[in-house]
């Protein structure tokens, strides 16, 4: 492992993840459209969009939960995963199957000790029927991450200490605790098998408010004492703004702009972006008043028909020829700031 | 359009428009609410007092649990078992809601009063068309109308919420519309008998940022129109700064604070509201800063502490706040707080100012 603090951890290239549809030809849901990014060693990246844009499916993709279809993924520079493309435009802009090499792919359970994951809704993600004990201490057997019974209670009763949580709550079951809890409860486990990479996918979404900023803070203690590298995948901007040194906006399974996130805030290039930190509430009266608001017109289109060239093309106020035809290309315009639009040039 | 133009007419008479700006729509006056439990009484709403004049939006924000939808639950006539309103009253346009009849009760829901709910997926009945249900809810209230005229109305209404190719929408049936439409249809919905309050609850919790600020600004538009009063329950303090012309602050069925929305944002009294404004990170912030949390958990309603509720998290309790319940101190116009700390400003004050005489 390299010293340098700012070399990759994941690195992810032109990913594509398609969910085949049942009784349809062609690609089926398009999820995850062509998709590049890199993580650093020990930063936050972001991930935001509207619901049906593929942030988790992107999360889960990189962590192999979900068979990816194309693309290269790389963590800590070994590639696990590598394949071709199936899917090929034929003359006629149609989507055909075609033969390609089997994907490259390797035994995940190494991995998935350093990759880890934190659900959204905590109380769907903890089996009802094992105490919280039991939760956490079955991803220390799986990985064999003790050698006597009194070390892995041990280290039970410390990752519950970490998390907030007292030690006798380990005989306690998933339902006895309240949300916040429960979310502490699935940060454990996760942390059980010391990762060195989260992907959180709305950890704080089915929290209250007040709550959500105690597991904000306690996601940013642990970033700072164990050096992890977080995933941040949520839908309310503020909150990621705020938890990521960078963030990437995605739209309907693509990658529309990646920037550091105080920068994406004062200058956001793509219009999916303006339009995104416009619609936001800011929870102070005189600037929502005196703030002008971009309102976007219609719904998302579906993943399984996408509009063709960019793919924000349907609801953009900029809209030109060109962006109903060809698929922008995703660029670098200033230092560590990428967007993918045609009116940038 | 023409259509449409006449239509807000309508809404405009249907609210007696500005003459009755100012006078009080609707007087709640310490309702409190219990639900009797097999495990024990659970006081959701414990005397909580506010009023609501036409033209006005009222935000209610408080955190799961602190009774906010419940209060507004027994506005409409809602409650169920084993929920039951035990004290206090509900005025409404000067009539006594809580003394009205089933039949009665039918017959103000939806003509007066009508709710908009979080999830309109739950609300709408999927086997029915959109069309058919609004007529439904029309003709529920007046049975008078015709069926050709009902659905121009309901036609009408749909074009106000904003949704295009309304003939083809009143075919078709709530799965095939995406969330945002489903809302709307469900505000074209409470709005067509014209009702002066709107009670929504949550109505943009369950949809994404953009389609948020879409409901938000119709919201907007048709509050201008039709001047009813909109009581507006939500966690997100974003949304309130956004819509509210005030607000109420609930934890642990009291209602800790409640005032004018910049009061309550820029001069906030209660701990409580202090503490939810520092604990969230704003979007427009310029840098990093750490959040500052409200520590401890919220209250177990079944069990809940003597004196102040907020008493067992707030950094600066003192002895008195574990034994009683503060009174309401007026902190400013129309804007008080129930919290020690500001009954003892108020005797410093008026000490200092006995001293000076």
């Amino acid at each position: 492992m390299s010293e340098n603090k700012n070399d990759i951890l994941v690195q992810v290239d032109h990913l594509k993840k398609y969910f085949p549809v049942k009784g349809l030809k062609g690609p089926g849901v398009q999820a995850v459209e062509d998709v590049s990014l890199f993580i650093r060693r020990g930063e936050t990246l972001g991930l935001v969009g509207e619901s049906g844009c593929g942030k988790t499916t992107l999360g889960r993709t990189i962590l192999q939960l979900h068979n990816p279809t194309s693309g290269k993924i790389v963590y800590d520079g070994e590639t696990i995963f590598e394949g071709e493309d199936p899917w090929q435009a034929d003359g006629e802009g149609r989507m055909v199957h075609v033969k390609v090499p089997k994907p490259q792919q390797v035994n995940m359970l190494p991995y998935r000790r350093k990759m880890q994951i934190i659900f959204q809704d905590p109380s769907a993600s903890l089996d009802p029927r094992m105490t919280v004990g039991e939760i956490i201490g079955e991803a220390l057997d799986i990985h064999k991450l003790w050698t006597s019974k009194a070390e892995r209670t041990e280290r039970i009763k410390e990752l519950l200490g970490h998390v907030g949580l007292n030690t006798e709550h380990a005989n306690r079951y998933p339902h006895e605790f309240s949300g916040g809890q429960q979310q502490r409860v699935g940060i454990a486990r996760a942390l059980a098998v010391r990762p060195e990479f989260i992907v959180c996918d709305e950890p704080i979404s089915a929290l209250d408010v007040s709550i959500q900023s105690q597991v904000v803070n306690m996601l940013e203690d642990m970033q700072q004492e164990m050096g992890l590298t977080y995933l941040f995948i949520a839908h309310d901007l503020s909150v990621v703004r705020h938890i990521s040194s960078r963030i990437g906006v995605m739209y309907l399974g693509t990658m529309v702009e990646l920037a550091e996130s105080y920068e994406l805030n004062r200058e956001p290039l793509h219009p999916y972006t303006k339009t995104l930190l416009s619609a936001v509430p800011v929870p102070d009266p005189e600037v929502s008043r005196s703030r002008q608001r971009i309102v976007l017109e219609g719904d998302i289109p579906s993943p399984m028909n996408p509009p063709t060239g960019c793919r924000f093309h349907t609801r953009c106020p900029y809209a030109t020829e060109k962006c109903k035809q060809a698929v922008p290309e995703f660029k670098e315009y200033g230092p560590d700031h990428w967007a993918a639009c045609h009116l940038l040039g | 359009m023409e259509n449409v133009q006449q239509h807000d007419k309508k809404l405009h008479d249907s609210a007696h428009a500005q003459d009755a700006l100012g006078k009080n729509l609707l007087e709640v006056k310490d309702l409190q609410v219990s639900f009797f439990t097999p495990a024990g009484e659970v006081k959701a709403v414990g005397g909580i007092s506010y009023n609501l004049k036409y033209g006005e939006v009222m935000g209610i924000v408080g955190e799961s649990g602190s009774g906010k939808s419940v209060e507004a639950y027994s506005i409409i006539g809602l409650l169920q078992s084993p929920g039951k309103v035990i004290g206090g009253s509900i005025t409404f346009e000067g009539e006594d809601v809580l003394a009205k009849s089933k039949e009665e009760m039918i017959a103000f829901r939806g003509s007066k009063v009508a709710m908009i709910f979080q999830n309109p997926m739950t609300c709408l009945n999927p086997v029915y068309t959109i069309g058919n249900q609004l007529i439904e809810a029309l003709k529920a209230h007046d049975k008078e109308v015709s069926k050709e005229e009902a659905a121009k109305r309901a036609m009408e209404m749909l074009e106000l919420v904003g949704i295009n190719n309304v003939e083809k929408r009143m075919k078709q049936y709530p799965h095939e519309l995406s969330g945002g439409m489903r809302q709307r249809v469900m505000i074209a919905m409470g709005l067509i008998c014209h009702p002066q309050l709107l009670i929504a609850d949550e109505p943009t919790t369950a949809l994404d940022v953009t389609i948020q600020a879409q409901i938000l600004e119709l919201m907007k538009q048709i509050q201008k129109k039709t001047h009813m009063g909109i009581i507006f329950i939500t966690h997100n303090l974003g949304v309130v700064a956004e819509i509210c012309d005030k607000v109420s602050v609930m934890y642990a069925g009291k209602m800790v604070e409640q005032g004018p929305v910049d009061d309550i944002f820029y001069q906030p009294s209660h701990p409580y509201t202090e503490g939810l404004l520092r604990s969230m990170p704003r979007v427009d912030a310029e840098s990093y800063e750490r959040l500052i949390p409200i520590e401890g958990t919220p209250v177990d309603m079944l069990n809940p502490p003597e004196g102040c509720p907020f008493a067992p998290r707030c950094e600066k309790a003192m002895k008195i706040c574990l034994q009683k319940m503060p009174p309401y101190v007026e902190v400013g116009e129309g804007h008080r707080s129930a919290c020690w700390l500001r009954v003892q400003e108020q005797l410093n004050k008026k000490k200092e100012a006995g001293g000076h005489e």
